[in-house]
């Protein structure tokens, strides 16, 4: 990998956690609008995997893959504006924070809060490559907690049985909400365990983002080549609580203590220097997305909010939508 | 009283022992018909299913020969994984394809309801994502299936913004509105009667045949009184009027087609044709698409009424397996004859 490519890493995972620091302290100052979700900690895995695919293939990521949204080419105005339920905002305000954050042009496809259905769509997604015989990918991310739903079985099933161009990332960070992983679960590997339906399975430090992008990387090509899905199973800790409003108490401060010395972005910046980047260009890098947040955060505040007359309208599409009643 | 252990309407409709002529087709006939032309006109058309391919062809027998037309590539035999493969087809319509996927059975629809109800149907709302996909859904009794395989289970996506429901009653219909289905941007579920699968038989245009979404049409005209209803329960309907005919009283019977979105103008037109409606549906009264059409009726063409709305549906219960239990449970053209008798009187 080129100095240009990892200082590139480098900048979506600043950029994310930039927006999420930002983010933040709007919601502290009592600026938020209901809910929204820190993904602290998951830059490296989100960044790092979305980044692994070409144009014309589709994402779908989760509520903690602000980096994965980005790199795709969801714009940090686009985002911010959506937190606030603005009608520039990437669901018009129809969606809260992260959710539904979709724009089908350029391959993004949003969650809904049942995360794991974001792999049959996914799925859906890669076989409607395989149906035309185009060479894309489909990239679909769930968490550690929907690994125990049936949905996702079903579909590492399919994706095996019909060996469909599909890579799964599932980030393990440890706790679905307030339930340690160890007490959902006597399963001891995600990835082990769905090697058993037929699917290449990897497992990375997610905190490493060059580990992430290369396994991610042969994932994504081995996908086009026709050669089958992938599962890639990512470790991390979620490092602030699940929304904004939970602070996490249940998660043991040393835990978070360790996880905090390994912190993605931070050690990256790091590694980067030690590998010969200059600080001016990490704090180039560093100004360049703070100029951007601050710039998504103007644009959202001073959006309009949206119309209250349209509450009814897109529930269909456009031509087809029934006269209101 | 209706016999036990029968299948077909309590009249001795002809079905399907009437000598097939020209264009003749049963409804089951009519929905691969539809199914066959649109996957020949519109190559993004693909089924979707649990044992539908091959000779096998499903378990009512409609895909029976399509993946010798189409190929493997387009009918698409799947695991028993409902919520799964409705998730995949909704991956796919959002990538511009028109799957049309089977249920085995309409009663196995609740294995894939989270990915309907709130994927695939909030979908257009919150960020434009068009999903036309079809999920047909072959549905309703009086064939001693039991409770897991007799089941009416529209009102829940009535219910649900973002998706169309349609329910045709004859075999035009069957093809017009699956092709309308398919043709359709947005998420659309066909439910097709079981009951009238071989045991009705109707003149069906060839080629392209298309009923609009939405359209209700009034299958027999009268003044005396306004029967309202669809899918099996038309046929039932029809054969109670002919029969009321005979004893002077004249039923107006409005076929609704599509429940989701209500013809609205056509009901209330035909309440202020008659004066006295009565609602039709083999699915349980509780909440039931009748209570949505008597409520609208209630609030718009109250004026008009000379009797209050009568319903007459399923009984709130889980649909019951032994013949008397069954007949008991179900409308039938002899219940609507009482109940329409009763409304004519009032």
């Amino acid at each position: 990998m080129t100095v240009t490519e990892k200082l590139d890493l480098y900048y979506w995972m600043q950029l994310a956690r930039t927006f999420d620091e930002r983010m933040l302290a709007h919601w502290k100052q009592g600026r938020g609008v209901g809910g929204t979700f820190s993904q602290r900690g998951h830059e490296a895995i989100s960044v790092g995997a979305a980044h692994a695919l070409g144009p014309g293939d589709v994402v779908s990521p989760m509520h903690r893959d602000l980096g994965a949204f980005l790199v795709r080419g969801l714009t940090p105005r686009e985002a911010f504006a959506n937190l606030l339920g603005r009608e520039t905002g990437a669901t018009r305000g129809r969606d809260a924070n992260f959710h539904g954050m979709s724009n089908l042009e350029r391959g993004i496809i949003g969650y809904i809060s049942h995360l794991p259905h974001s792999l049959p769509v996914a799925l859906g997604v890669a076989m409607s490559f395989r149906y035309r015989g185009e060479p894309r990918v489909a990239m679909a991310f769930t968490g550690d907690g929907a690994t125990n739903a049936g949905l996702y079985h079903e579909v590492l099933n399919m994706a095996g049985l019909y060996s469909a161009p599909l890579v799964i990332i599932v980030e393990n960070n440890q706790y679905a909400y307030s339930t340690p992983a160890r007490q959902a679960s006597k399963v001891k590997s995600i990835a082990g365990h769905a090697a058993g339906y037929g699917l290449l399975t990897t497992t990375v430090d997610g905190n490493d983002v060059e580990a992430v992008h290369a396994v991610a990387v042969a994932a994504v090509q081995r996908a086009r080549a026709g050669d089958g899905p992938s599962l890639i199973e990512a470790f991390t800790l979620r490092m602030l609580g699940h929304a904004v409003h939970d602070g996490a108490e249940y998660v043991p401060r040393e835990l978070l203590a360790a996880w905090e010395a390994r912190d993605p972005v931070v050690g990256y910046r790091r590694a980067l220097a030690t590998a010969g980047a200059s600080a001016q260009q990490l704090d180039e890098i560093d100004r360049r997305c703070r100029m951007e947040i601050e710039d998504a955060v103007a644009f959202a505040e001073s959006s309009p909010w949206p119309d209250p007359s349209t509450v009814a309208r897109g529930v269909y599409a456009a031509a087809q939508e029934p006269p209101l009643t | 009283m209706p016999q036990a252990g029968t299948n077909t309407s309590n009249f001795g409709f002809a079905g399907v022992d009437e000598a097939a002529s020209g264009r003749e087709l049963t409804y089951l006939a009519a929905i691969s018909e539809a199914l066959r032309e649109e996957m020949r006109r519109d190559p993004r058309v693909l089924l979707l299913g649990e044992d539908i391919a091959g000779e096998f062809g499903g378990a009512f027998k409609v895909t029976k020969g399509l993946e010798a037309e189409f190929g493997a590539r387009r009918v698409m035999n799947t695991p028993i994984a409902e919520l799964g493969f409705t998730g995949m087809a909704t991956g796919m319509a959002l990538m511009g394809l028109r799957p049309v996927v089977e249920m085995q059975f309409a009663d196995f629809i609740s294995s894939a309801f989270d990915s309907i109800v709130q994927f695939a149907a909030a979908a257009h709302y919150r960020y434009l994502g068009p999903v036309p996909w079809v999920i047909r859904a072959p549905c309703d009794g009086g064939l001693r299936s039991g409770p897991f395989h007799s089941q009416n289970p529209e009102a829940w996506f009535v219910h649900t913004p973002g998706l169309k429901v349609v329910a045709p009653g004859t075999p035009a219909d069957a093809k017009g509105l699956l092709i309308a289905a398919i043709r359709d941007d947005n998420p659309v579920i066909y439910f097709e009667s079981k009951a009238l699968y071989r045991t009705l038989k109707g003149t069906v245009p060839a080629g392209e045949h298309v009923v609009p979404i939405g359209q209700a049409r009034v299958a027999r005209a009268g003044g005396s009184l306004s029967i309202i209803t669809y899918g099996t329960q038309l046929r039932e309907a029809l054969t109670a009027a002919e029969r009321l005919s005979l004893e002077n009283i004249e039923c107006e019977v409005l076929d609704l087609r599509t429940l989701k979105p209500l013809d609205t103008e056509a009901i209330l037109s035909s309440v202020r044709r008659t004066s006295r409606a009565l609602v039709v549906h083999s699915a349980n009264q509780l909440a039931g698409v009748g209570a949505e059409v008597a409520a609208l009726i209630a609030q718009h063409a109250f004026e008009w009424l000379d009797a209050p709305v009568a319903r007459l549906a399923g009984l709130d219960t889980p649909v019951p397996f032994s013949p008397p239990l069954e007949d008991a449970y179900r409308p039938d053209a002899l219940k609507i004859c009482e109940a329409a008798k009763a409304l004519a009187a009032y």
